[in-house]
């Protein structure tokens, strides 16, 4: 199924997570944020938050320096 | 016994007091400050004080950085930014040259938190210095912000930012700015404060290490009331070491965010 990622549409399964999405990016969980359809997640919802056909993901992903 | 007058050790007998020290090395300071903290003239100093004495009568008023601030951006701007409330979570690199610029464009009211002291090995890139070394970060910074502005309204908590106190620190402060050093307390920073309070801006950054272009460094707006400054993969880990200027051109790319956003004006694109 297709959903928006970052503002490109992206082919994923369609069981996927967001834990899930995030693991296939190559991303760690604890320094990312996550916007689903313009609402934040937290990360304790990650494992739990399965993705719908045209939903809209935001990932930002920090590295880190300050 | 000893303390610390506008950055120089200085030797004093013990019971004299502000009034004295002022009589004594500069009377005509018109703000005296005692470890960060304006001060009555009848307050007693104490061994490993540090005083500021600042101004002079003839060119300075307690009022003075305000009217200054007025004639130069017009009332309208200097009203928004005296009345506001900004909190900064981390005063190191991008935290105190923050904190810095935003006194120095006349915000009135910063809640800082910081756990860290200052350390040798901070000033090759954050405001801090020698005669600071083993204070703690925010009340180092208080010192500096007073000399820019003895008016501002600072809040300082010396103590780690963590979910469960997020609220408690920042709770009155209108814009965040994340200005942690660590990738994974900048992403719980943010999901923290937008879960929080989804429509107060938050103001992080990511990506400023290293010797890469400083024309790579941007603000973007990726969320609803998330800006990101930084190039977004220069990290510590891979990119090097942070220097001085890089890194500040990342942080007063986060000041002048929260200064365009006070001002009702998007922080990543002119109107």
């Amino acid at each position: 199924m297709q959903i928006t990622l970052n503002g490109k549409t992206h082919e994923i399964d369609s069981d996927c997570t967001i834990a899930g999405l995030i693991q296939m990016l190559n991303l760690k969980a604890e320094q990312v944020a996550v916007e689903h359809n313009r609402n934040i997640v937290m990360r304790t919802e990650f494992d739990s938050c399965v993705l719908n056909e045209g939903d809209r993901i935001e990932i930002v992903n920090f590295v880190g320096g300050g | 016994m000893q303390i610390t007058v506008n950055g120089c050790r200085h030797s004093i007998t013990p019971g004299t007091g502000v009034a004295q020290l002022r009589a004594e090395l500069k009377d005509d300071a018109a703000v005296i400050l005692v470890n960060g903290r304006r001060c009555l003239d009848s307050t007693q100093l104490h061994a490993g004080d540090r005083v500021n004495l600042l101004g002079s009568s003839s060119s300075y008023s307690p009022t003075g950085f305000d009217a200054m601030l007025r004639e130069r951006h017009g009332t309208e701007v200097q009203q928004r930014l005296q009345h506001a409330c900004v909190g900064i979570a981390g005063a190191g690199g991008l935290g105190s040259n923050i904190s810095i610029a935003l006194a120095r464009a006349g915000v009135g009211h910063l809640i800082i938190a910081d756990h860290d002291v200052v350390e040798l090995s901070n000033l090759h890139r954050q405001q801090y210095f020698i005669d600071q070394l083993d204070l703690p970060k925010v009340e180092a910074l208080s010192h500096t912000l007073y000399r820019i502005n003895p008016q501002i309204q600072l809040e300082l908590r010396h103590m780690r930012v963590e979910r469960s106190n997020t609220a408690a620190i920042f709770g009155s402060a209108r814009i965040m700015v994340e200005a942690f050093d660590a990738a994974d307390a900048k992403a719980d920073l943010v999901q923290s404060w937008l879960h929080l309070y989804p429509e107060r801006p938050i103001v992080a950054a990511s990506g400023m290490a290293g010797f890469g272009s400083a024309n790579s460094i941007n603000t973007t707006a990726p969320f609803t009331n998330l800006y990101m400054c930084g190039d977004g993969r220069s990290a510590v880990e891979t990119s090097g070491s942070l220097c001085a200027a890089r890194v500040a051109v990342a942080a007063n790319h986060q000041a002048h965010a929260v200064i365009r956003l006070l001002l009702g004006l998007d922080p990543v694109k002119d109107g």
